[in-house]
């Protein structure tokens, strides 16, 4: 591989990372505003560099140094070694999961094809899926080394609900798979600029959605029961277990563990939009016909506007719900979404065959 | 070259940690060094161009099997095993078993083919996967196709299995126990 080739590469995995870790960051402060504006209150309002405020998005700057000062303690009984390595395994997924999404439309520059995507697998949907299975071992190990019965049961209870949730996951994401046919992520978007034709004008985009409302309810419902935030947040139950899995963890470890959520919920947010709600695709905008630089900007601009939305609707529903009970919890994972998740798969070859998919060489 | 070189980081990665799961004392260590070379495997794949199997690889072993292992490790709380290490009773049974298992599976390879006529892979290059649909289809292609017979015999065997595990978890079933 030639130099610039390679700086390309680089390019674009600091700033899909830069990108995440940002966007994990703002969370924080936007997670607080929301439930401010929930619970009638005014939020982080205090912190300000020379007077300025700005909204109070600074109280994350000041988290972070705060959190690096603090001391890091690490139990008389706990393994010093595991308790080190859950947070970064913690981390891991959120990190890595982006690699395959497309976050914008492909451009030709300098005599070069680029794509706005870190890594174009032909099984990126699974190769998401096969990070975040991996997010398991953070929480388990967290439990586990902090040598802490609170640990230990927000550990079992963490991994129970992740095991459980990660097949109505995989099922509800086939009928995708069997609509358009690929599991490369970027062919599913660039299918997605298609439209519902009536009377020769395209009247609805082909999202995921229209195709696939059911799965996209289920897969939404079981990957944020994969973030493990209310209503899934059992493992962290604060009423029973203290804080769970993270009961033993202070200074920026006990950070990474949160930066590690707020980051999922943006993988969530960013898989959700690339796979049911057309990607960078803007609905009615002919983008690949568009000049290079205003396709870039519209393709980015509708992307992460879609992220963002997708990542207050959680915001929303975790300050709108109350916790699960733990039967309620296994009930709605194995009872409702996993026969749903199972059932959708005939239904989607039935409207496939009434509808007509996508031909595919 | 630098497929040499991940191939060497890999297979170096994937044989010590098999090691690491044999010799480590502390179980929960073997199961993540497992979960490691089941890692380092995937990468192995991946270097072949088999990306469908990698991924596979790590969702269903290193995702979801090691993650029960280890779930079951933490529950049963084995600690250290060092003190359980003794002389190795019923050393001959189990390299008699064992010598026996392979002999079958060598003997199964070599006679019996199940009526299938395996495929010619020589053909199989990435181009070539690439320009039939990629790896999923052929995968897909080849597993419902020519295969069928001894995939469904492998679902057959994991039922058996399963059923079995019920059966000696729930031994004593007596209906007039039940209220």
């Amino acid at each position: 591989m030639d130099v610039t080739g390679l700086l390309i590469v680089v390019g674009k995995v600091l700033f899909i990372t830069f990108v995440v870790l940002n966007f994990g960051a703002i969370m924080t402060w936007a997670e607080r505003k929301q439930a401010a504006l929930i619970q009638d209150r005014i939020g982080p309002n205090r912190i300000n560099i020379g007077g300025f405020k700005l909204l109070g998005l600074i109280q994350p700057i000041a988290d972070g140094i705060k959190m690096i000062m603090k001391e890091d303690f690490i139990p008389a009984g706990a393994h010093k070694l595991y308790h080190t390595l859950a947070p970064a395994i913690a981390m891991f997924p959120a990190l890595v999961g982006l690699a395959v999404i497309p976050f914008g439309p492909s451009f030709d520059a300098g005599g070069r094809h680029i794509d706005l995507q870190v890594a174009n697998l032909d099984v990126g949907i699974l190769f998401v899926l096969a990070v975040s299975s991996l997010g398991v071992y953070g929480i388990a190990l967290a439990g586990w080394a902090s040598n802490n019965k609170y640990s230990l049961l927000g550990t079992v209870r963490a991994t129970a609900q992740m095991i459980s949730y990660e097949i109505p996951m995989g099922l509800s994401i086939i009928g995708i798979v069997m609509t358009y046919g690929t599991l490369e992520l970027n062919k599913i978007v660039d299918l997605q600029g298609e439209y519902f034709r009536l009377g020769g004008i395209g009247v609805l985009p082909k999202w995921g959605i229209f195709y696939q409302p059911l799965g996209f309810i289920l897969l939404f419902t079981a990957l944020i029961a994969e973030t493990k935030r209310t209503p899934f947040d059992l493992p962290e139950g604060e009423s029973e277990l203290v804080a769970g899995y993270n009961v033993e963890y202070s200074g920026m470890k006990w950070g990474m563990f949160f930066l590690g959520e707020f980051a999922s919920i943006v993988v969530v947010s960013a898989l959700i939009a690339t796979l049911y709600l057309g990607g960078w695709q803007v609905p009615y905008v002919h983008l690949t016909a568009l000049p290079v630089l205003p396709r870039i900007l519209l393709g980015l601009i509708s992307f992460f506007g879609k992220v963002v939305v997708l990542c207050f609707l959680q915001l929303l529903i975790r300050w709108t719900l109350p916790r699960f009970r733990y039967d309620q919890l296994m009930d709605l994972g194995w009872k409702r979404l996993l026969p749903l998740a199972i059932v959708n798969v005939p239904i989607t070859a039935v409207w496939l065959w009434v509808l007509g998919g996508f031909k595919l060489g | 070259m630098s497929a040499a070189i991940a191939f060497w980081i890999l297979a170096i990665g994937a044989v010590s940690t098999a090691l690491g799961v044999v010799l480590m004392r502390n179980p929960i260590t073997s199961a993540l060094n497992l979960v490691l070379s089941l890692c380092f495997v995937a990468g192995l794949y991946a270097l072949l161009e088999a990306h469908f199997v990698a991924a596979i690889q790590v969702t269903v072993y290193a995702g979801a099997i090691m993650v029960l292992f280890t779930f079951v490790i933490m529950l049963l709380d084995l600690g250290q095993v060092q003190d359980r290490i003794g002389p190795p009773e019923g050393l001959v049974k189990a390299a008699v078993m064992g010598l026996l298992g392979i002999a079958f599976v060598v003997m199964v390879a070599k006679s019996a083919h199940l009526g299938i006529t395996i495929p010619s892979t020589s053909g199989l290059t990435p181009a070539n996967v690439a320009r039939a649909g990629g790896n999923t289809r052929l995968v897909g292609e080849l597993l419902f196709g020519p295969y069928l017979l001894p995939f469904e015999i492998a679902g057959v065997l994991l039922v058996v299995a399963l059923v079995g595990t019920v059966v000696m978890a729930k031994r004593e079933v007596d209906p007039r126990r039940r209220k």
